[in-house]
């Protein structure tokens, strides 16, 4: 075995939630390493749709929606510097955003939804509910069937491919540390330190972040935290590329950079199975196609089926283990979204900074009450 | 969606040599049986057109080629359902099959599916095969059988591989202007491949029909290069030259139209799809399934027969596809083990047979490194015009694999789907990372298996569910996907 | 980019349009075969690049032979049979919507 590897920190979890800690752990100074998987693990990075969306979220949590606010707000500059860093064009593009909605009943339901976040959350939260004309206005390409559409200025979408390669990028920069194809074996707490046995190697480090997505189920007890995380499948279809039409990402249908449009999406409980079905994708296809007729004759290319991580309530988990201090879960499903929030504000509390006050609720201990 | 019913015994997925001898059997054994392809006509690729070819195209093509006759009359002469025009797009984890024919959707189901979807050329990726004008030697066969034409102007084949001598012959004899045929197989692939000499002389028709092709080629005056490296396909708007390193120095040949040709490989996308296992085979330097001798792959009810399984040729394929016809009949109790037995013998001698040419003709044919792990600025994804450069760089960013690589590079992603890029990214990464192709893996194919209008989805979406209380898009208003 | 070999058994005539000019060809010809026949190399743009291709493989693999056949886009030449009074024209680049942008 070979001499442990000594680092400041250790990240678990190469997604776009473990590249952005490691990011901004780097970025601050930090001597990082950071572990990952094979190619054929579970990724659900890779599935990502890309929106960079505040609308909807975080209803009976508002400290969720403010922690969203944030990081919508701190994109543009994330975005910014990690192009500057790296070369790499994100293609974030925050022009507002749309929940389509196919009835009457749909959209007063959405609208009210967001005023009841606007209520709990007590500060400025801007949305529109629009009638189908004004959609139509916005994109013509809008079918009849759309009655009308939840608009927030604040939505926007980026590359969860670029993003993700433009963080690994900076990383190695930053002289970051990744370690690929490497699955763990052991973790070890031992006189202050983290001992992780993967590959046959050996690394140690005085803090360890787990942010392994599904696998922090099994990992976060290790260091004596709970992060009882369950697979949430979503199928999405991706077309050939069009010239550009649609301007505002939607929240089902968005056309990336590349002029291609991604369809989504699905939310189905199968265990750790990331096929795709057709029974899914066919509804998907109708769905996009009332929404947007001409997309009928658009030629599918790929379809995915991601797993997604996803806890009891939705919300993340963010701790500090009491057991074995200088270890953190980090787990969240809007890994995207919350990006600039991981590499800025939590990395900052990772380093032995301010706890930021939005997360404070984010414990597992919460689910235990949820239960009584 | 309800589940689909059993519409068939056995389901045959692939109307060339392997799927029609396959279908034939399964036929004539009293199984219920459907014949798909996705092409106007039966005959797979090498009997591509065989029975509408024109007389004196079929005469110059010769036996070889009208023997697809006797496998296209087979099949009308049993009762079997053959849908040609038929584009199969998803086969799902119950062997529900998918398919588009006249734009209609159509779906069936059987407890046996032998999938003879037979094989692709090797890309051959070399600067400036992009270019148009470049095409490969095969592609000027299918246009010889199915359109009596040959390419104008001054013709250069380069390459290696037993078709690649085949087509040069072919074309001069429909009097086209072959002026060159560009060798690239090292001399070292001679020393290796004379171990499996011995085996090759009991399949002694093939190597005389090798040596006369030869033969011809080097009466007929044009030139020939051995051992050429460094090709390089030059021109503004088309191809205009082939450029190479051949004897000691820089040659270049002037053409029209430039035909590349590194053998054959297993068209694996169907496999990949049902994750059946695969192996690296690394003297074909291509992928396999992994079968037993009536091609039952590791998924139930699934078997693969002929090239798309591995590379055998033609007279082999239709020996695997009687056979896998016959497991599937065995497996549905319609043969007793005795008859199983008996009826396989012969065909597992036919095999033998046929195979016994191949360790020799690999070796021989063998491609160079520099083909299958071409130079940095080589495009490998022509879709998405991504270079040999671009995958290596993805390796050292961290990727371990061509789907990590596909995710952050592009490659892949377009509609093709990586059938021509997979087979390089594999090699190209296994070198960069020091690991084998095993190791690496292969993209993850998922349906639809080639690129479909939405439309084509969404008919088959349930009226009452695609907007409903219970649809997929109520999400829990609190959590959302992005 | 093709040309008929001579003596064969003639099939009945197809006329289609290629880029509003009347080509004739045979029954049976695919639209790939018939758009070389008439000395076309290339069949058209790629959306990255702008890159001139044509078609590669002639048997449904490659995606390069892509054009537009009445109106419908990304049409896999090679794949599709000829008729009379057919419309081809080059792919230039990404799918176009009509009227969009």
């Amino acid at each position: 075995m070979n001499r442990a590897m000594e680092s400041d920190t250790l990240v678990i979890g190469g997604g776009v939630v473990g590249m952005s800690v490691a990011y901004g752990l780097a970025r601050a100074g930090e001597r990082v390493q950071l572990l990952d998987e094979g190619d054929d693990a579970y990724r659900a990075a890779r599935g990502n749709f890309g929106l960079v969306w505040v609308q909807g979220k975080g209803l009976g949590q508002p400290d969720y929606t403010r922690w969203t606010l944030q990081a919508a707000a701190a994109w543009p500059e994330f975005a910014a510097e990690l192009t500057q860093r790296t070369g790499v064009d994100l293609e974030l593009a925050q022009p507002g955003g749309m929940t389509m909605c196919l009835d009457d009943a749909e959209l007063s339901e959405r609208g009210a939804l967001l005023e009841r976040l606007r209520d709990q959350l007590d500060a400025e939260y801007p949305f529109a509910v629009l009638g189908s004309a004004e959609v139509r206005r916005l994109i013509p390409e809008t079918g009849p069937a759309v009655a009308g559409a939840v608009m927030s200025p604040l939505d926007g979408h980026v590359s969860p491919l670029r993003l993700l390669r433009s963080l690994v990028q900076a990383f190695h920069s930053l002289g970051g540390q990744l370690c690929a194809g490497t699955r763990i074996e052991a973790v070890e707490h031992q006189g202050g330190q983290f001992v992780v046995r993967a590959a046959g190697r050996s690394f140690a480090a005085g803090k360890i972040v787990l942010a392994a997505g599904l696998g922090n189920r099994v990992l976060a007890p290790l260091v004596g935290l709970r992060a009882p995380v369950e697979p949430s499948r979503g199928q999405i279809l991706v077309t050939e590329r069009v010239r550009p039409f649609l301007r505002y990402p939607t929240l089902y249908v968005r056309q990336t950079g590349e002029g291609v449009l991604q369809i989504g999406d699905s939310k189905e409980d199968v265990g750790l199975d990331d096929g795709t079905t057709l029974v899914q994708l066919s509804k998907i296809a109708a769905r996009a196609a009332r929404c947007f007729p001409l997309l009928d004759g658009v030629n599918i290319v790929r379809t995915w089926g991601a797993l997604r991580v996803m806890s009891p309530d939705g919300f993340p988990i963010y701790q500090a283990s009491s057991e074995c201090p200088g270890a953190f879960v980090v787990t969240c499903h809007s890994g995207i979204t919350l990006a600039p929030q991981h590499a800025g504000p939590l990395a900052g509390w990772i380093r032995g900074g301010l706890e930021p006050a939005p997360i404070r609720n984010f414990k597992a201990e919460r689910f235990d009450v949820q239960k009584n | 969606m309800s589940t689909v019913s059993m519409t068939h015994d056995l389901i045959v997925i692939g109307a060339g040599p392997a799927g029609m001898a396959a279908a034939a059997s399964a036929a004539a054994l009293g199984l219920k049986t459907v014949l798909l392809d996705e092409q106007a006509r039966m005959g797979g690729q090498i009997y591509r057109n065989v029975q509408a070819c024109d007389p004196k195209v079929a005469a110059l093509l010769g036996p070889d080629y009208t023997h697809g006759t006797t496998l296209t009359d087979a099949v009308n002469r049993t009762r079997l359902e053959v849908r040609t025009g038929a584009l199969i797009w998803d086969v799902a984890p119950d062997l529900t099959v998918t398919g588009l024919q006249d734009r209609q959707a159509f779906q069936i189901r059987a407890p046996q599916i032998i999938a003879a979807t037979g094989a692709m050329e090797r890309p051959s990726p070399v600067p400036g095969w992009t270019l148009p004008g470049v095409l490969n030697a095969g592609a000027a066969q299918i246009a010889l059988k199915s359109g009596g034409v040959v390419p104008q102007g001054r013709i250069v084949l380069a390459g290696a591989g037993p078709l690649l001598l085949l087509v040069a012959c072919q074309l001069l004899d429909a009097g086209a202007d072959v002026v060159g045929v560009v060798e690239t197989s090292p001399g070292h692939n001679r020393v290796r491949a004379l171990r499996h000499l011995p085996a090759a002389l009991a399949a002694w028709p093939y190597l005389a029909k090798g040596l006369r092709m030869m033969m011809r080629l080097r009466k007929s005056g044009i030139l020939w290069f051995a051992q050429a490296q460094a090709l390089e396909i030059q021109g503004a708007d088309c191809a205009q030259a082939l450029v190479f390193q051949a004897g000691g120095r820089t040659q270049r040949v002037d053409a029209d139209c430039v035909l590349l040709h590194h053998g054959v490989i297993p068209n694996t996308q169907l496999s990949r799809l049902l994750r059946v296992d695969h192996r690296w085979d690394d003297r074909q330097l291509a992928w396999q399934v992994v079968t037993d001798t009536f091609g039952q792959t590791s998924r139930p009810g699934l078997r693969v027969a002929g090239d798309g399984a591995a590379i055998g040729g033609a007279l082999a394929a239709e020996a695997s596809g009687a056979l896998a016809a016959l497991g599937a009949a065995h497996q549905l109790g319609r043969l007793t083990d005795d008859d199983f037995a008996t009826r396989a013998r012969p065909l597992h001698r036919s095999l033998a047979r046929h195979l016994a040419i191949r360790p020799f003709l690999d070796e021989l044919y063998r491609p160079p490194t520099w083909i299958v792990q071409p130079a940095d600025a080589t495009i490998v994804c022509r879709c998405e015009e991504v270079t040999a450069g671009r995958v290596r760089e993805m390796a050292r960013l961290g990727c371990v694999g061509p789907n990590q690589t596909k995710f952050f590079s592009r490659c892949g992603m377009g509609p093709c789907q990586g059938r021509i890029c997979g087979s390089t990214v594999t090699q190209v990464l296994a070198a960069e990372l020091d690991k084998s192709p095993n190791e690496v893996g292969a993209y993850r194919i998922r349906a639809p298996l080639k690129p479909i209008p939405l439309g084509a989805l969404s008919a088959l979406a349930v009226p009452a569910s695609a907007h409903g209380p219970s649809a997929p898009h109520c999400a829990p208003p609190n959590v959302e996907k992005e | 980019m093709f040309r008929k070999i001579d003596g064969l058994a003639a099939r009945p005539a197809v006329s289609l349009f290629f880029e509003d000019r009347s080509i004739l060809a045979q029954e049976g010809d695919t639209i790939a075969i018939a758009l070389m026949n008439a000395g076309a190399r290339a069949f058209r743009e790629t959306p990255l690049s702008g890159a001139a291709r044509g078609p590669l493989c002639l048997m449904g693999v490659c995606f390069d032979c892509l054009v537009e056949v009445d109106g419908t886009p990304n049409v896999q030449a090679c794949m599709v049979a000829v008729r009379d009074g057919m419309r081809v024209r080059l792919q230039h680049g990404a799918r176009r919507f009509e009227g969009g942008t």
